[in-house]
């Protein structure tokens, strides 16, 4: 395993990302081609789950847009990633939030982690 | 045709170009040793006898130390024999040339294999035990749960007719042993070739467990 590790780590480039869990909002900057051109979107959601390890890390984000739910799975060394900005650190207690899918309106809101100032 | 013995490492992904996520498995492949070389005069036919993996001196049989002494080798894991095999070595014009092998010639990933290339590779599958129609030979079961079904919703069915031929035909698929057999892919792409590491990536899944070995030929 140790050798697979190696390996693979040598075929990716590891991005320099902030640290995020879920909870967090977060959004993500990407390119998409259109044809020839390539421009950046951006998906703001809140992190649901990582998964994976190594270079083969996942992320997942979830948003309501027009009142549906939209999900988005990164890879977290993906080459499209522009780069991640975290908006807002979220207080869960769990690691995998998926609780969230059931919930809507005042329910579906995350308290904000306190910070301490030392 | 050329090919190389491996052992097959794991999966894992990279990125191309586009940016596509491409699922791919790691093979440590060689350095091999040519251990036999069999010619038309000698023994009816031409191939090429290499080996790949140390093992201790002790599980080496006296018979196997024999066969290894003249070409020099190290007790190997693994012997593959490959027909007609050719080496392609790039000389200091930069000219390809086919070059003929010696016992006791080292063949490493480079010589045999470049990116880009489609290859086979031969290995021993997973053992799945004993199992049945639906997962072995890919029956579709009984659709129904209902309708008068009872606890019979993965069955083969019918085996064939009764008192006419009274008997059930020879390579009548059932139930039984699945996996553990040897299994070839062919056309699979080489997506990278690390020289000093050993290593061949290939695009996809590939016969066996980790650590298993595999033939890796084109």
């Amino acid at each position: 395993m140790d050798f697979l590790n190696e390996i693979s780590n040598e075929l990716t480039k590891s991005k320099e990302l902030p640290e995020f869990k879920s909870g967090d909002q977060v959004t993500v900057y990407y390119t998409i081609k259109e044809g020839k051109k390539e421009r950046t979107q951006f998906f703001k959601g809140v992190v649901l789950q990582r998964k994976g390890s190594g270079n083969t890390e996942t992320f997942t984000i979830r948003k309501v847009s027009n009142g549906v739910g939209v999900e988005r799975i990164f890879p977290m060394n993906s080459p499209i990633i522009e780069k991640i900005v975290v908006e807002r650190e979220g207080r869960v207690r769990r690691s995998r939030i998926f609780y969230m899918r059931q919930r809507f309106g005042k329910k579906a809101r995350i308290k904000e982690k306190r910070r301490t100032n030392s | 045709m050329a090919g190389i013995i491996g052992k097959k490492i794991g999966m894992t992904s990279i990125f191309d170009d586009q940016g596509k996520n491409i699922p791919c498995t790691v093979i440590e492949a060689g350095p091999c040793v040519v251990t036999q070389i069999k010619t038309e005069d000698v023994d009816g036919y031409s191939s090429v006898q290499i080996g790949f993996g140390d093992k201790k001196d002790k599980k080496c049989l006296k018979s196997e130390k024999g066969h290894l002494n003249k070409s020099k080798s190290s007790p190997k894991k693994k012997y593959v024999e490959f027909p007609l095999f050719k080496v392609k070595k790039t000389n200091t014009e930069g000219e390809d040339n086919f070059e003929e092998l010696k016992l006791g010639d080292l063949i490493k990933v480079n010589d045999v294999f470049s990116e880009g290339q489609f290859v086979d590779i031969a290995g021993t599958s997973k053992g799945k035990g004993f199992q049945g129609v639906v997962k072995r030979h890919g029956f579709a079961g009984v659709g129904d749960a209902t309708h008068g079904q009872h606890n019979r919703m993965r069955a083969p069915g019918s085996i064939g007719a009764a008192s006419y031929p009274a008997r059930v035909f020879k390579g009548m698929r059932m139930a039984g042993r699945m996996g553990g057999e040897r299994v070839t892919l062919q056309n699979l792409k080489v997506l990278k070739v690390m020289e000093e590491k050993n290593v061949l990536i290939i695009k996809g899944a590939i016969p066996g467990p980790r650590n298993s070995y595999v033939e890796i030929s084109n």
